[in-house]
């Protein structure tokens, strides 16, 4: 209670607290400071309180329609995501080689994706997706399937969808494969004695102790989808129309390409709010629910 | 049903892991493996379950060989020592598991688990998951899980090993008479001589992949018929020394000779390998046939209601055993007598020459 105050632990952490401050405060400041201020010509600012939030918020206004229908493309986005990758790296951990030289090679081939900035990635297909030159293209077009990822939004959309399976997929492989490989042995004999088949062994040994690294995987799949910019910037442009404008795009759109440093400050600040709001929750549940079949 | 191994090897990268080995296993029988870390014990229950299949010769059940057959299609339950149970099922799930997979109907399968909790006392526990009991009860779980099965074949392999000392006494009691009632074949791995005659049935002697000997448990303990087996078989570990019988004398190198007494009077001159356990060695009063060697306390290992006290003597360390805490001190000088009537006498190749029953 009466512990003696002693103020020489502020040098201690302050190194910690400037670093914060520059790397992460001041920036963020500068963006608090513009979702709330007008500007009018020449570097003339002025006081504009919540107006540019209430825009954004509110679907009526041409921002907030906007922002709303990326918001809606991002999180359909997120969601075929991982509802892709989540299941189709587990089965491709399953698949893996357990001991011998071909688990070095396997796991080496399947991480190579992870390793290509998604500036390359983006590029690659985009060339691989053309109808005239690009394999990709040329196959579906070949097999007479209406594919263009430029014009026909269900295409664009597939094609990105496509591009962060490839690229990402590996992730969640890499992390199901570690955590398979730390189930000892004895436990798939024991379900072999009990006579359980392969299905019942991945849902009542496999799946529970493997959800500790999904909610990781789910986690980080969630938040690197949610941020999605490069691959549709590269590929589609946001395009065709808006079918693929997500909110980083819009608002790269908006504060670079229309200079609107209101609007898109505002919508910047209820985009990271929105991320970590929803990592909070996702994070939150899962522990949750561990916690409570622990007690 | 009854279980045969013909000849059965198993060799893994060059290595072999299991020599040979021929065992008959009669159907409501306790059969104990006994044998050290590493001699193959859990290998050869692998194979008895249908686990691995042997490299060679064969495994026969009821007479028919099964060699190639899997598991699932086996009658066969197993406890692990490690505590092995699903994650997200309940206490009642878990040992439910088997009967679900061999789709019995609900009515029976709630009289079977429930009988089966009864017997293991888990009755209170069944809605819990397994992180939320004891190691012991986690245990017992399993325990239940191979009851219910109703299996012909019933492997346990070190199930006590990682349990705490008083559940351990309780359950190395509950478990033969459990799995009695079942006429299954009982098969049970333990490291420890002493639990391997506190289950009695019959037991085999496993050293480096090998049966040494097999027979009833205490047949084993008194009458090796190999040096490894009475080995196997001694906990304090087996006193041994190489001797040399010369008419009436028995020579331990150039250092000592004694009158050759009891068990050593009869053999015929020659070099041999004398062995005897630590109970028939003594501190206190001679034997009426002794061996006397002068000798100095080592060190003293306290057990409770007996001690192993270590002799040192001209000829080498022995292990002798006293009832009660010991008081005695390294360094004090002693005698140590050991019954000449009932040690053991191998020859050059570890066979037994003098029949003393070793303690």
């Amino acid at each position: 209670m009466d512990k003696p105050l002693n103020n020489r632990a502020w040098l201690l952490v302050a190194p910690v607290l400037l670093f914060v401050l520059f790397s992460a405060l001041l920036p963020m400041m500068t963006v608090v400071n513009y979702s709330v201020q007008d500007q009018m010509g020449e570097n003339h600012f002025f006081w504009n309180g919540d107006a540019w939030f209430r825009d954004l918020l509110n679907p009526a206004t041409e921002v907030g329609a906007r922002f709303a229908g990326a918001l809606v493309r991002n999180l359909a986005f997120s969601v075929t995501a991982l509802l892709i990758e989540v299941p189709l790296g587990i089965a491709v951990a399953l698949c893996l080689p357990r001991k011998g030289w071909t688990v070095g090679a396997t796991l080496v081939v399947i991480a190579l994706p992870m390793l290509i900035p998604w500036n390359v990635v983006g590029t690659i297909w985009q060339i691989f997706a053309r109808q005239d030159i690009g394999l990709f293209g040329a196959a579906l077009t070949g097999l007479g399937l209406h594919y263009n990822d430029t014009q026909d939004p269900v295409s664009a959309w597939c094609t990105i969808v496509i591009i962060d399976v490839w690229h990402w997929t590996p992730l969640v492989v890499l992390l199901s494969y570690a955590g398979l490989r730390a189930i000892p042995d004895a436990f798939y004999q024991a379900a072999r004695i009990d006579g359980a088949g392969r299905w019942a062994v991945f849902i009542n040994i496999e799946l529970p102790k493997l959800h500790k690294v999904l909610v990781i995987a789910i986690l980080l799949r969630f938040m690197q989808t949610f941020m999605i910019y490069t691959e549709p910037f590269v590929v589609t442009g946001g395009g065709p129309g808006n079918a693929t404008t997500f909110l980083s795009i819009d608002l790269v759109k908006i504060a670079l390409g229309q200079v609107d440093l209101g609007n898109a400050a505002s919508m910047s600040l209820i985009y990271n709010l929105i991320t970590i709001t929803l990592s909070w929750i996702f994070f939150t549940i899962m522990t949750q629910l561990d916690r409570r079949r622990e007690e | 049903m009854s279980l045969r191994l013909e000849n059965v090897s198993v060799t893994a990268g060059g290595r072999t892991i299991i020599h040979d080995v021929s065992l008959a296993l009669e159907p409501g029988t306790m059969n104990v493996l006994l044998g050290a870390t590493l001699a193959g014990k859990t290998t050869l229950m692998r194979l008895m379950a249908g686990l691995d299949k042997p490299t060679s010769g064969r495994v026969l059940i009821d007479g028919k060989d099964v060699t190639g057959v899997p598991v699932r299609r086996r009658s066969v339950a197993m406890v692990f020592q490690q505590f092995m149970n699903y994650p997200w099922l309940s206490v009642y799930e878990n040992i439910a598991s088997p009967l679900r997979v061999a789709r019995l109907n609900t009515a029976e399968i709630d009289r079977r688990v429930r009988r089966a909790a009864q017997l293991l006392g888990l009755e209170p526990l069944l809605d819990r998951l397994p992180q939320q009991i004891s190691g012991g009860q986690q245990q017992r779980t399993a325990i239940a899980r191979a009851i219910v099965k109703g299996a012909d074949l019933v492997l346990l392999d070190e199930p006590l090993a990682n349990l705490d000392y008083k559940l351990r006494e309780e359950l190395r009691e509950e478990l033969p008479r459990i799995f009695a009632e079942t006429g299954a074949i009982l098969v049970y791995a333990t490291a420890e001589p002493l639990e391997a005659l506190l289950l009695g049935g019959s037991t085999a002697t496993l050293s480096q992949g090998r049966i040494v000997q097999a027979g009833p448990t205490l047949a084993v303990y008194h009458r090796p018929s190999d040096i490894e087996s009475a080995r196997v078989f001694s906990d304090p570990p087996l006193n041994e020394s190489d001797i040399v019988k010369e008419d009436d004398v028995i020579r331990f190198g150039a250092a000592q000779a004694l009158p050759a007494a009891g068990a050593l009077a009869a053999i015929p001159p020659g070099p041999y390998r004398l062995a005897f356990r630590a109970d028939i060695a003594t501190l206190g009063a001679p034997w009426p046939a002794s061996l006397s060697l002068a000798g100095r306390i080592a060190l003293a290992e306290i057990s409770g209601s007996e001690s192993f006290v270590h002799v040192e003597t001209a000829i080498g360390t022995f292990v002798c055993v006293e009832r009660g805490v010991s008081t005695r001190q390294p360094g004090q000088p002693t005698s140590l007598h050991v019954d000449a009537a009932r040690v053991f006498v191998f020859d050059r190749d570890g066979r037994p020459v003098a029949a003393g029953s070793g303690g």
